[in-house]
Order: C-alpha cells, then sequence, then structure tokens
C-alpha cells in the first residue's frame, strides 16, 4: 500500500464528508447491532446458566454403582449376588477424597453431605421433606443458604434445622417452633426451626430441610460415612470435563449438572445460533452497503480514474486507493458504532441485578474487538469486487464520456 | 525509421467489432514524429484522430502494423510495460481537464509522478511549482479545480502533462472547450515549452488557427493520412 493510495484515498473521504459520514454511520448502526446481539446473547445464557445453575451442585460424587456380581458355577446352575438394598448407599472412606478434590483447578467449594429422606410432623400436620446434614461452614457452599434467609438465623446448632418458606407455609411453621422429624430409617428426633430461607426453586422452598452434619448422622444412622460429595466448579460448564477428572481420581461416581440439564443446553445453543445468524446478516448489510458504495462512487468517479490510469497510475494503485477507502470506512464507522454501543450499554444493570423484565445484557460478551475486527475486514472484502471493476476501467472509454 | 525520429507507425490499422460488423477506423496508417517536432492532427469528426492518438499513446492497441517508439515495440509490449512506457515519455492534454477535483493544483500537476512513484516528493513538488509559474499560475497552486477559471484549469493539465518530462505530449482538442482568449494562451503556452524545452507535440484539432501555430499539417480523412 503505497503512500499516495493512502494520502488520495483520504483525501477523497475528507472532501466528500456528508457522503462518508452516512457511510460510516451506517457502518456503525450495523456494529452496535453486532455488538447488541452479542451482549444480550451472551448475557441472556449467563443468565439462564447462573439461575439454573447457582443454586444446585455442579458436580455430585456418589458412591459407584456396583453391578450385581455373576458367580461361575460349575454345570447349568448361575448364582447372582444382588445389591443388599438393606444397606444405605454411601462412602465409606470419604475423608482422603476431599483434598484430592479441593486441589482440583476450577473447583471452588467442596460439600460433604448426608442425605435422606424423612417427614416433618407437627401435630396432624405431614409433609415429606429431604434432609441435607452439612458440615459446619458449608452451609452455603452449594446454595447460597445465608443469603436466602427470609426469617431467623442460619446458624445449625445440634437442634436446629432450617426450612423452606414454602414448607413453612404449608404448615404453618415459625422461627422457634419445634417440630418432629421421623426419617426414612425409622429414627425421630425433635428439632427447633432456627431460620426460614427462599432459594427462588419450588421444590428447594419446599423440601429441603438443613442441619448439622453431627444430628444427620445420628437422625440417618451413618455413624462414619457419608451420602455424597456436591462441588461447585468455575465456570460451571467446564463441570463434565473436572467431573471425568474426578471420577477417575476418586473412583467415585461422578455427574455433572449437564447431564440432567440437555435441554438448557440444546435451548441455549439454539438461541446462540439465533444471535449468530442476526450478527451475520448485520455483516452481509455492512458488505453489501459498503460495496454499493464504492461501485457507485466509482461510476461517478470514472474519469478521475480514466485520467489516472491514463496518465501512468498502474491497477495495482487504482485498486490500493479503493479497498482502502472502503477499509476506512469500515474501521472508522466500526469504531463509532463499538463505542455507540459501549455508551449505550453503559447505564444497564450487570446481569447479575438484572430484575424481572429487565433485559439481561453483558457488556462483557460485546465482543467489541471481533466486530471491529469483522467489520473491518468486510469492509475490506466488500471494496475488493468494486475496487477491481475500477482498474479495468478502460481510460479512452472513461475520459471520451 | 528517420534517425530523428522518436515515434514510428507503418501499416497501422484498427477496427472495431468482429466479422461483418468490424469497422475499420484506421486503414493504415504510417507516420513518424520527430525530437521536437510540434505537429498538429487535422480531419473531419471520424476521421479517426482521437483513435490515433489513443493508439499513440498506449492507451489502446492497434490490430496491425507497426508501432515503436524509442526503440520499443509497443505493439508487442505487455500491458504493464506500456503503462510504464506511458507514465515515463508521454504527456496527455485533453479537451475536458480531467482534472481530480479532490487535489490542489499544485498536486494534480505531481500527480503523474506520484502515482508511478507511489509517493509525493520534494523533487517531485520543485518541478511542479516550476511549471505552474511556466504557465503563470503560481498563485493558484493551492487551489482546486472547481476555483479556477476553464483556461486555468487547461494550463495546470498542460503543466501536469509536462511533470514528467516528457518526450511527446498528445494533445486531445486542448483548446476545443476554451474561449478565444483563453485558447490562445494556451497555444502560446505550448508553443513555448517546445521551443524551450523540445518536448515533441502532437496537437489534434478542428482548428485552423490552432493548426497554423504548428509546424506540421497531418490530416487524417476516413482513416487515412492524405496529407503529412
Amino acid at each position: 500500500m503505497s503512500p499516495y493510495a493512502v494520502k488520495l484515498a483520504v483525501r477523497h473521504l475528507l472532501a466528500h464528508p456528508g457522503q462518508t459520514a452516512l457511510l460510516m454511520a451506517g457502518v456503525a448502526l450495523g456494529v452496535a447491532v453486532f455488538i447488541f446481539m452479542s451482549a444480550l446473547i451472551g448475557g441472556l445464557a449467563t443468565l439462564l446458566t447462573q439461575r439454573t445453575v447457582g443454586s444446585i451442585p455442579h458436580i455430585v460424587l456418589e458412591m459407584a454403582d456396583r453391578d450385581p456380581a455373576v458367580l461361575a458355577m460349575p454345570g447349568t446352575a448361575q448364582v447372582v449376588l444382588q445389591k443388599d438394598l438393606s444397606r444405605r448407599e454411601q462412602i465409606s472412606i470419604w475423608q482422603p477424597a476431599i483434598p484430592i478434590i479441593e486441589k482440583t483447578s476450577s473447583v471452588t467449594a467442596v460439600s460433604p453431605q448426608i442425605r435422606g429422606s424423612a417427614f416433618v410432623e407437627r401435630g396432624q400436620a405431614v409433609a415429606p421433606v429431604g434432609v441435607i446434614g452439612v458440615m459446619p461452614g458449608k452451609l452455603s457452599a452449594i446454595a447460597d443458604i445465608e443469603g436466602a434467609i427470609i426469617d431467623g438465623t442460619s446458624s445449625l446448632p445440634a437442634d436446629g434445622i432450617l426450612i423452606g418458606s414454602r414448607l413453612a407455609r404449608d404448615l404453618g411453621l415459625r422461627v422457634g417452633q419445634v417440630v418432629r422429624l421421623s426419617s426414612d430409617r425409622g429414627r425421630a428426633r425433635r428439632f427447633r426451626i432456627g431460620g426460614i430461607f427462599t432459594l427462588g426453586i419450588a421444590s428447594a422452598d419446599r423440601q429441603a430441610v438443613y442441619m448439622n452434619f453431627t444430628a444427620a448422622r445420628a437422625l440417618f444412622d451413618l455413624p462414619s460415612g457419608i451420602s455424597r460429595i456436591e462441588i461447585k466448579v468455575r465456570p460451571a460448564t467446564a463441570a463434565p470435563g473436572i467431573a471425568d477428572r474426578l471420577r477417575n481420581a476418586t473412583g467415585l461416581k461422578a455427574t455433572a449438572w449437564t447431564e440432567d440439564n440437555s435441554q438448557l443446553f440444546e435451548g441455549l445453543d439454539a438461541q446462540a445460533r439465533t444471535g449468530t445468524i442476526i450478527k451475520a446478516f448485520s455483516l452481509i448489510t455492512i458488505i453489501v452497503g459498503i460495496a454499493s458504495a464504492m461501485l457507485l462512487s466509482i461510476v461517478r468517479r470514472q474519469a478521475e480514474i480514466g485520467i489516472m490510469r491514463a496518465m501512468g497510475a498502474s491497477k495495482r494503485l487504482v485498486i490500493s486507493i479503493f479497498v482502502l477507502e472502503g477499509t476506512l470506512i469500515g474501521f472508522v464507522g466500526a469504531i463509532v458504532g463499538a463505542a455507540a454501543a459501549w455508551a449505550a450499554l453503559l447505564p444497564l444493570p450487570p446481569v447479575t441485578e438484572v430484575r424481572s423484565g429487565g433485559l439481561p445484557i453483558d457488556r462483557a460478551q460485546g465482543d467489541f474487538l471481533l466486530a471491529i475486527t469483522l467489520t473491518t475486514l468486510a469492509a475490506m472484502l466488500a471494496s475488493i469486487l468494486p475496487a477491481r471493476n475500477a482498474a479495468r476501467i478502460d481510460p479512452v472509454e472513461a475520459i471520451g464520456q | 525509421m528517420n534517425d530523428a525520429a522518436i515515434l514510428a507507425v507503418s501499416s497501422m490499422t484498427k477496427g472495431f467489432g468482429e466479422g461483418e460488423a468490424k469497422a475499420m477506423v484506421l486503414k493504415g496508417i504510417d507516420l513518424e514524429i520527430g525530437v521536437g517536432e510540434m505537429a498538429a492532427l487535422l480531419g473531419p469528426s471520424g476521421s479517426g484522430k482521437s483513435t490515433l492518438l489513443s493508439i499513440l499513446g498506449t492507451l489502446m492497441r492497434a490490430s496491425s502494423g507497426e508501432h515503436t517508439m524509442l526503440g520499443t515495440d509497443l505493439m508487442t509490449a505487455s500491458e504493464a510495460q506500456r503503462t510504464a512506457f506511458r507514465s515515463q515519455y508521454l504527456g496527455f492534454v485533453f479537451q475536458f481537464h480531467h482534472l481530480l477535483p479532490d487535489l490542489s493544483a499544485l498536486e494534480n500537476v505531481m500527480m503523474p509522478a506520484a502515482a508511478a512513484a507511489g509517493r509525493e516528493t520534494q523533487a517531485m513538488r520543485a518541478r511542479a511549482l516550476e511549471l505552474l509559474d511556466a504557465v503563470g499560475l503560481t498563485d493558484r497552486c493551492n487551489y482546486r479545480p472547481s476555483a479556477m477559471s476553464g483556461g486555468q484549469r487547461q494550463r495546470v493539465a498542460v503543466a501536469r502533462a509536462l511533470i514528467n518530462n516528457p518526450v511527446l505530449v498528445l494533445a486531445d482538442e486542448p483548446t476545443g472547450n476554451l474561449d478565444r482568449q483563453s485558447a490562445d494562451q494556451v497555444m502560446d503556452l505550448i508553443s513555448s515549452i517546445n521551443r524551450t524545452t523540445g518536448t515533441s507535440f502532437l496537437i489534434s484539432t478542428h482548428d485552423e488557427h490552432v493548426a497554423d501555430q504548428c509546424a506540421r499539417r497531418i490530416e487524417l480523412l476516413d482513416g487515412r493520412i492524405v496529407c503529412s
């Protein structure tokens, strides 16, 4: 690209400020749409993912299922050794696995738990619940129970429990009341309601009961083992890979959240594809706009091009001038569009603070650099064909006009 | 070819179209232009003057015949070679000035040299100022074409034709779009340049007054030279 081509291209753009500004505004609009769509689709994916996985474990480690053994016996008889259903599935030796899990990259929280089914009884009212026994300091490791407390406190003494707001409403329970919990192991104890939480997940708010780890051991007759280990990772989308690593490292059965939420992934994929199509159309619009403008410009400037060619300007110089003009329109338009989009998105709240009815726009996922790069490249490509046409102009015909 | 000739064509023809529809515009041209010569190319409309000038200026190829200039066979030269040759040895003045509207007079004069070199240099600027001085437009060097009169624009176009120190300037009706006073100024300028620099000029014109200022008359009729 010769300095003279740069000079002529810039001079022409500056000599026609109205036309140049209009073209750049068109490009800027396309870029702003591109960025807005990226930020919206990205923000929506973040919001949906957050809402879906924010209060659930990303990976659950449990005792691996053992297939019933087939014992080889001489003759025709076959003996199958079946699973002992009279005993609760538990991870008996779990302490050595915890440091291994904690040291695994991307793991942000680990919570060994004792889980079981029980009934909450208050007078004649009975409701089935899922009890979660958590270790001290691990109450909010998976779901932010402490932040979700709407009444009482989050402390868990040996005789205290935390219940969901829907359960409290269904049974007419309040903080400070005592209820009886009967486990599926035939044990029953009385607990005082220390706090009521609202997670915003109907099943948890109606059925989850949190209690002290030691109390859960007693209630479910698990003197040493645990039911499961729940894990949080960042990013949540990395869960399947980390689950594989933990499966190999611990020998436990590892289930990533994605296995139970494939529909969400399909939805996000479809949404991302829609966004890509809209962004592609933005780019195509930019390409068509620039190509049309350049073609019109070339028709208008035929005599100029002809005289330059007659005076010894090479085809390469003519191509350079027009490609450069198109590229500059694309680049400057893209910068303006990106700046405008950035300014327009600035007042919008972050995805984490979006209220119902608001647009979940994540400015960080606006793909600003990608938009600028792709638009500049698209503008350059859009100019090549018109520029080649310009270089092919016959000086004799052009000058004769 | 005469030793003093810078350009020679012989048996040159040029036709447009194909088959029976083919129209022969030039029908066997033999012509030489000498060093420092100032010749007028005359003929009625449709006689082939513009086509001949376009071929001599390497803007168009002849259909057949020989075309050499300064020892270069321009019939067989590639398009890139012809472009480079044009830039180095030929200058053009057209009926319409065809100055680039976004450039000043000075930048327009520099254009052929800058386009060939890919950049503007101080030497080009100095030479362009010298030429603008020669055509009496030093005070207009920063004016855009739109701010100048028709005669001034054509004088800028003459200066532009000379920036690369061409051996031959081809002028197609250089005064055809000017009033008599401006036309005389332009012709005086061309004659002066021809005398002082030895640059050859071939001027296509309908105007006998212009032809009278040239040392040689070449008359073209129906694609043939009838008087040279």
